[in-house]
């Protein structure tokens, strides 16, 4: 009888190991095999010029990745970046193309919008008490609507027709557009911005006093009140991160196009949560953090940069986006829950 | 009245080498109502989870009316006519349902007709409901609407659907006010009329006194004694719940008790304490003691700028204190370790350096980035000192056993140099060798100057640890006790509302 338990637990640890091994580097391994495969198939896409591209298209869904995952960091859930972003995209155009407003303006008042929807994030969740996602999803759709009727559902580009008769005064100015098309010590702008915000992530999430009072925060709301951290404080701030992020992700946007494109932002969101989920795996990681999120921004960019070489309709991207963002979610719910059984 | 209805004979019942029950025995008679007494952890809940079909025995047989019954889960026991009313009613009522709802869920819940005649039901619960005079509750009410005493009639009206021939009362009065209590009492008065057999299970002495007419006595998962109400006294009983020769297990060093540090005056919240003053000086410990239910969590929490609505006046080394949360008593030098602490004193999931360096960042911190060498310094510390059985200060803090934990709970606040310190039952769920630890802890604490209040249930280690005694009752301190006044007796008299006979 005792021998029997004594081998059953034996294969317990043997397929926990397994399970702990496969949720540590499993994540890495499979974006190895994916670049493996591709290049495998096609010679276009090991090249230096390519990996410069995959950066690039992943440089503003990475900024909306990092918005939600200081939402997730403190137990919340930011669902309204995706909206925030197209606000911001049509707002940093508009500055330009209707009002011809200097550059430092165009740059910093679309900031303050994103800033403004995180305070307005933070008020209904943090004063009214509404739960994060049902806040935060309210959101979504006012964003959403604020934008079109802002733009009366028009995208901005230089010399529109304007509904009020004439053509609009302005245009982009070539500084503007070096920052979504110009090129740094040989890599895109974008890239270089998306890498400087990631690091400053990275270092006051993982080795900041500030980093701390997050987690903690998200870990347990109780003891940290306990443990004298203003909780609403904390989360209001981790809400103004994630709008003030989707806004820079807005003129990120209209730099790269060269427009105020109309909805810029909606199909980005869930790649960004995608990407957050997929980043718990790296690592062993098991809650969000920066450089995981990184990750699967890359992951998720590989695959359809890849996909793409490999003529997959666009129409078909969804189908492969939701899958990660399944595989994500169960990977870090099964480990969770034998985590969790054990103790 | 009517004869025995339930025997309990030499129940055995084992959590891994722990004994929870060691041949304890009960019985019951039809139309009785019996009171099962006993301090914490004597065995009553385990022998009441026994009998409701949670627990199987190891060993020992259950006779309900002359018959064996095998309770192997709470459906059997319910089959069998035995209920029990919890003291947390809520678990067991859907507060989404109505009352008519609740009251006849099971008979719906298991089998029956697909359609279910709401008129039919409502009819039924307001016929059970007038058995329990309470015709007062609006049987289409949504359960979430009722009070507390109200939920309790409704889960025993659920009992009565059944005919139930056993209700259990796991410390209903608890949760209630007096004249809540009073209205029970005539229900199980009724019922007990009507042929049900009651257990009820109480830390109040005088409702005990007032309501049973036996009173069984528990201790160490054995029958020590029974009573005939009337026949006995309140000494004699609690003398049998404690035992005659218990001696004190903490040798009591005398020490020097220096300035009043702490004072408190007229202290009072809008749901639990009521006009609250006491002092604690430098180098004193204080035990707060009452029974679960008297306030002292709220007491704990208040003193920490942690409850809301709070009146009256704190003050600290003469300075007055504005305690609007945790961070200003924080500040003030005032250090908390909560009654849950898994809930509310650590982060379970983060490791011991991480958790120890929390309420004091900016120690750990240049500017702004941490520096973990100095973070790891101070969990070595921590280990050291309060004997931590770990050898990692990086694993999570969910590998580590009760006892260790509680002992990185204390220890986070070590960095903080704080004047006061507030112990929140820091015992509860201890091994001993863990509590001896805690216990030195907190005497050293007091003889470097520190003030200690230490908030407990547990009588007999309040009576170790304490200069001093502070008894609660329904949130208020009814009693102030010298070490030299302080017995088991008094205390236990005073906590359950009880007067001394001058």
């Amino acid at each position: 009888m005792q021998a029997v338990e004594k081998k059953l637990s034996k294969q317990h640890t043997t397929q926990e190991k397994v399970i702990g091994f496969l949720y540590k580097y499993g994540a890495i391994g499979l974006l190895a095999i994916i670049i493996l495969y591709f290049s495998s198939i096609s010679s276009a896409f090991f090249s230096y010029g390519n990996f410069t591209d995959i950066l690039r298209s992943i440089s503003i869904v990475t900024l909306l990745a990092l918005g939600v995952t200081f939402t997730l960091v403190v137990d919340g859930f930011d669902l309204s970046v995706g909206s925030t972003m197209s606000l911001s995209t049509v707002f940093t155009a508009s500055l330009m193309v209707w009002y011809d407003l200097p550059l430092w303006l165009v740059l910093l008042l679309p900031l303050v919008i994103g800033v403004l929807v995180g305070l307005f994030n933070s008020f209904l969740i943090v004063i009214i008490g509404i739960p994060d996602l049902l806040a935060t999803l309210s959101m979504m759709y006012i964003v959403a609507g604020l934008h079109r009727t802002y733009t009366e559902g028009y995208s901005i580009y230089n010399y529109m027709p304007l509904t009020s008769g004439g053509t609009a005064s302005g245009e982009m100015s070539s500084a503007f557009l070096w920052i979504g098309q110009g090129h740094l010590l040989g890599l895109p702008v974008p890239v270089w911005i998306m890498l400087a915000v990631v690091s400053v992530a990275y270092v006051v999430l993982q080795h900041t006093r500030w980093g701390r009072v997050f987690y903690m925060t998200g870990g347990n709301p109780e003891a940290a009140t306990l443990s004298g951290v203003n909780v609403k404080k904390v989360k209001t701030i981790a809400y103004i991160v994630s709008g003030t992020l989707a806004s820079m992700a807005g003129i990120l946007f209209t730099a790269r196009v060269g427009s105020g494109q109309i909805d810029a932002g909606a199909p980005l969101l869930m790649e960004a949560v995608a990407a957050v989920f997929v980043g718990y795996a790296v690592l062993g990681a098991g809650r969000p953090n920066v450089l995981g999120t990184f990750f699967g921004a890359a992951v998720i960019g590989i695959l359809l940069n890849g996909l793409t070489i490999q003529n997959l309709p666009y129409y078909a991207f969804d189908i492969i986006k939701g899958g990660v963002l399944v595989a994500a979610l169960a990977v870090t719910y099964v480990y969770a829950k034998r985590r969790f059984a054990k103790t | 009245m009517g004869g025995q209805l339930l025997e309990m004979q030499a129940i055995t019942k084992g959590f891994g080498p722990v004994k929870a029950l060691d041949g304890a025995a009960f019985t019951l008679e039809r139309g009785e109502i019996h009171a099962l007494l006993g301090v914490n952890g004597a065995g009553k809940s385990t022998l009441i989870k026994v009998l409701s079909g949670v627990y199987p025995q190891d060993a020992g047989s259950i006779w309900l009316d002359g018959t064996e019954l095998a309770l192997n889960s709470p459906k059997a026991a319910k089959k069998n006519g035995i209920y029990c009313v919890y003291q947390e009613v809520d678990t067991a009522l859907i507060a989404d349902l109505s009352v008519a709802e609740n009251i006849l869920l099971d008979s719906f819940a298991a089998a029956g007709p697909l359609f279910v005649s709401k008129r039919k039901i409502r009819s039924r619960a307001r016929e059970v409901l007038s058995r329990l005079q309470s015709e007062h509750i609006d049987v289409e009410q949504k359960v979430s609407q009722l009070s507390l005493a109200d939920k309790q009639l409704v889960l025993i009206a659920r009992a009565l659907v059944h005919s139930a021939k056993i209700i259990i009362f796991d410390e209903p009065t608890a949760p209630l006010s007096v004249h809540e209590a009073d209205k029970l009492f005539s229900v199980i008065r009724s019922l007990s009329a009507q042929g049900v057999g009651c257990i009820f299970i109480s830390h109040r002495l005088p409702e005990v006194f007032e309501l049973c007419s036996r009173i069984t006595v528990m201790r160490d998962g054995r029958h020590v004694a029974g009573f005939l109400t009337a026949q006995a006294e309140q000494q004699e009983v609690v003398e049998a719940m404690l035992g005659r020769a218990l001696s004190r297990e903490l040798q009591h060093v005398e020490h020097a008790v220096r300035d009043t540090l702490l004072t408190v005056e007229n202290l009072s919240d809008t749901r639990k304490l009521k006009e609250i003053s006491f002092t604690a000086a430098s180098g004193e410990v204080v035990g707060i003691v009452g029974l679960v239910g008297a306030g002292k969590s709220e007491l704990a929490k208040a003193l920490f700028g942690a409850a809301e609505q709070v009146s009256g006046k704190i003050s600290l080394g003469g300075q007055p204190l504005r305690l609007k949360h945790s961070a200003d008593a924080i500040k003030s030098g005032i250090a908390l370790i909560p009654e849950e602490r898994r809930k509310e004193g650590l982060f379970v999931h983060e490791s011991l350096e991480a958790n120890a360096s929390f309420p004091n960042l900016r120690k750990f911190s240049g500017r702004l980035f941490m520096n973990k060498v100095e973070e790891q310094r101070f969990a070595h510390l921590i280990i050291d000192k309060l004997k931590v059985k770990t050898s990692d200060t990086t694993t999570p803090l969910t590998h580590l056993s009760g006892g260790n934990q509680q002992k990185v709970a204390i220890g986070k606040w070590m960095s903080l140099d704080s004047r006061l310190y507030l112990f929140d039952e820091p015992t509860k769920g201890v091994d001993i060798g863990a509590k001896v630890d805690i216990f030195h802890l907190i005497r050293e604490l007091a003889e470097s100057g520190k003030s200690c209040l230490y908030f407990t249930s547990e009588i007999q280690e309040a009576l170790g640890i304490s200069d001093r005694i502070l008894v609660m009752c329904d949130g208020r301190i009814v009693k102030e006790l010298t070490r030299e006044q302080a017995t088991q007796e008094r205390i236990l008299l005073y906590a359950s509302g009880g007067e001394e006979a001058v």
